[in-house]
């Protein structure tokens, strides 16, 4: 196709164009046997005009999710530690760090330690757990923000939020980032476990590093987990935690 | 926090993506293939559907050589994965699963085998980062299953799924939304599912990350919810109310970062919206910034298709481009057009020639819709028709006569407008390309030959000569007897002849 050589040059200069010719049309041009008038066409998304198109777009796609699909290849490293305080997790892999520091150490609650997914379930934790004037404001009004990112509902405590999150979301009933709190009592500075020396049973539970009972009764006694606000001078991780952050997250705002 | 983006998944697929995409001679016949297999499947309206969205799984099995598991395999591997003593060991086992579930039948027993999902999940919840990873990566096996029944089993897992999509792990944040994109393909039953769980506002939250292979990823599950067939009732109002339009006008505005593979994926999600939408659902004001969105990508397009980067997706890019412009071109009222979209810009044109120019080169199927798009812009724009005819770019336009009828549409509505535009277009080269299309069987291109015929001898008469002098008549002899064109055929001859 042989395009005329000004046409790029004309590309780089300023958007607008020349004065348009003057209209002029006469009604004969549109008088039978002859009828074409100009009109911007539509197709209809299934027209077979389309397919080509499609079929183009399918291929790329089939393309990408493959290769989605394998394993990627890791850059191995020599072995490293993890540098936050009280985790000892080994890496040879750096994405495989870059996973564990965002998923263990991305947003963890400085002042139990526990992690969660998004800073959105991080906030409502620190809200829920550690703030006395959650508490109190708690008693008045409906406080329990819905876990749902986007909805916007409050309720007066965590079963009626739980009710809502499985009928109104379609959540599943134990949604395991939504634990209930538990009672306080003495601290115990044993409880909090530093990473290396957990149980293995402790991994089978969501995300944190001291796992929670399920109900409060039941809960055996070498297992009771009491927090209180102050951290046993003798574990240091949750500074560890923020000495690992140069962004100031909310998970600061405690101290 | 480190930043590791130099070894995220992404840029090394995008490296394997230029291979594979710039035609590698082996796979060439495989392509055809495929081809064939996707265009059977647009015909019987079924290409939505993630069962051709991968290679098939003999081939891919093929390079892994992985064995098909059977039940007490599966439960020995989700034991060690679950109660191991050994980090390494657990990772392992769940790699082996996941290299089992590539086959269906490893798939169906494991879906059949009780509280398989249930431990699954709970891997994906647990703390240990690694396995969250693997889990996951099993996960996506499953819910790429050709067979209902498996993906659907994935469903208990869908709340955490989009729970982890306000994360920060890109790679982990990715697999996830392509896990979701594959559900959501799955069946409208899946999609009840996750509307109310919050998907719309979990994409608009993921839609702020900053890493590339995650916005692509955004961009992919949300064009595959728009394709949904209850998407103009259900899913596109939604996602209209969310932040998610301008999100995405913001991902492809203007500027030295656009990046190509991220911007085709959200041009078709922006296509799929306009052509979709059931009622005029864009303000004025959107419909401007779209435009002008569209514009600039389709300039940008024109100048860098040569470029590494780009060259490769540009195709890609084109073909969602051109259809939002076209259509965008369609909704809006003729009145508004010149004004607020301010679509008297020639070098949307220019573009457009470019580009036809490229297509012609590499994917010649792309060239009607590129035509379309003259057409739409041409139609009601005494502007873009003056255009044509100050950038010379008539010759360039017939040279394509013969590969669609728009070409002769597009030259209609230029000579409708009257006769300072049909001295322009006579004399030229318009004379012997339309003695030859006249001449041709196909009706639809000879009846369009006549419109433009009787248009430019009623605006320039010495058309009419020119035309008498070159046996022109004798050609729309063989026409006499044609229904639908024997009326055209003999006006012309009077007018001809009498003037």
């Amino acid at each position: 196709m042989l395009l005329p050589s000004a046409l790029r040059a004309r590309l780089a200069g300023a958007p607008g164009a020349a004065e348009p010719l003057p209209v002029e049309r006469s009604p004969a041009a549109r008088a039978a046997p002859f009828g074409f008038v100009p009109r911007p066409v539509r197709f209809p998304r299934e027209h077979e005009f389309f397919e080509d198109g499609d079929v183009q777009r399918h291929l790329y796609l089939q393309d990408v999710i493959t290769q989605v699909a394998e394993a990627p290849e890791k850059s191995r490293v020599p072995e490293f530690t993890c540098q936050v305080a009280g985790c000892c997790q080994v890496f040879a892999a750096l994405e495989d760090y870059q996973h564990h520091y965002h998923m263990m150490h991305g947003n963890a609650c400085s002042l139990c330690s526990r992690a969660f997914p998004s800073e959105h379930l991080l906030d409502a934790h620190i809200l829920e757990w550690h703030d006395s004037l959650f508490q109190v404001l708690a008693e008045r009004q409906d406080m329990y923000q819905c876990l749902v990112e986007g909805c916007r509902e409050k309720f007066k405590n965590t079963q009626d939020r739980k009710d809502h999150m499985v009928r109104l979301h379609l959540y599943p009933a134990d949604f395991r980032f939504d634990k209930p709190k538990t009672s306080r009592g003495p601290s115990m500075p044993g409880a909090i476990a530093d990473l290396s020396t957990r149980t293995l049973a402790d991994d089978g539970d969501a995300m944190e590093v001291c796992p929670s009972p399920m109900t409060l009764s039941s809960a055996p006694v070498s297992e009771k987990r009491t927090y209180s606000h102050r951290v046993p001078s003798t574990i240091c991780f949750g500074q560890g935690a923020l000495r690992g952050f140069k962004s100031t997250k909310k998970k600061n705002k405690h101290h | 926090m480190p930043i590791f983006s130099s070894f995220c998944m992404w840029s090394q697929r995008q490296s394997l993506l230029r291979r594979v995409a710039c035609g590698v001679e082996e796979l060439r016949c495989r392509r055809r293939e495929r081809e064939a297999a996707l265009r059977k499947a647009r015909r019987e309206r079924q290409l939505v559907s993630k069962r051709l969205l991968r290679e098939a799984p003999e081939e891919a099995a093929e390079e892994g050589a992985a064995a098909v598991l059977g039940e007490a395999e599966i439960q020995h591997f989700l034991r060690l994965a679950q109660r191991g003593t050994e980090e390494k060991k657990r990772e392992e086992a769940l790699v082996t699963l996941r290299q089992g579930l590539q086959h269906l039948e490893t798939q169906q027993t494991f879906i059949r085998l009780e509280g398989s999902m249930q431990t699954l999940v709970g891997l994906l919840t647990c703390n240990r980062a690694l396995l969250q990873l693997e889990a996951a990566r099993c996960l996506h096996e499953l819910s790429h299953s050709e067979q209902s029944m498996v993906a659907e089993a994935c469903l208990p897992a869908t709340s955490y799924l989009l729970t982890y999509l306000s994360g920060h792990s890109s790679n982990f944040i990715e697999l996830c939304l392509y896990t979701l994109g594959n559900l959501i393909v799955e069946s409208e039953a899946v999609r009840k599912q996750l509307l109310p769980q919050g998907i719309v506002p979990a994409l608009a939250s993921c839609i702020q990350s900053p890493h590339m292979a995650v916005l692509e990823a955004v961009g992919y599950a949300l064009s595959q919810l728009l394709q949904a067939k209850e998407a103009p009732e259900e899913i596109i109002p939604c996602i209209l109310n969310s932040t998610l339009p301008q999100h995405m006008l913001q991902l492809m505005q203007p500027g030295p970062k656009l990046n190509p593979g991220i911007a085709v994926e959200f041009a078709w999600c922006l296509h799929y919206i306009i052509c979709r939408s059931t009622m005029p659902c864009l303000s004025p004001m959107e419909l401007y910034l779209l435009w002008r969105c569209c514009c600039w990508t389709w300039l940008r397009l024109s100048r860098e298709q040569r470029m590494q980067d780009w060259s490769c997706l540009s195709l890609q890019l084109a073909c969602p481009v051109i259809r939002c412009l076209s259509n965008l071109l369609t909704e809006v009222a003729v009145e508004d057009v010149e004004g607020q979209m301010q679509l008297g810009d020639e070098r949307v044109v220019a573009a457009l020639f470019i580009l036809l120019e490229f297509f012609l080169q590499k994917q010649p199927s792309l060239l009607p819709e590129g035509l379309w798009l003259l057409n739409n812009l041409t139609a009601n724009s005494p502007t873009l028709c003056t255009s044509l005819l100050s950038l010379d770019l008539i010759e360039p336009l017939l040279q394509l006569s013969s590969l669609s009828n728009m070409v002769l549409t597009v030259l209609c509505n230029v000579a409708e407008k009257g006769p300072a535009y049909c001295r322009r277009l006579w004399p030229g080269p318009l004379l012997p390309c339309l003695l030859n299309t006249v001449t041709l069987s196909d009706t639809e291109v000879v009846g369009q030959s006549l419109e433009l015929l009787q248009l430019l001898f009623l605006y320039q008469p010495e058309a009419a000569q020119d035309f008498l002098q070159q046996s022109g008549l004798q050609a729309l002899e063989r026409h006499r007897e044609e229904v639908q064109l024997q009326d055209r055929v003999r006006a012309l001859q009077q007018t001809a002849l009498h003037g």
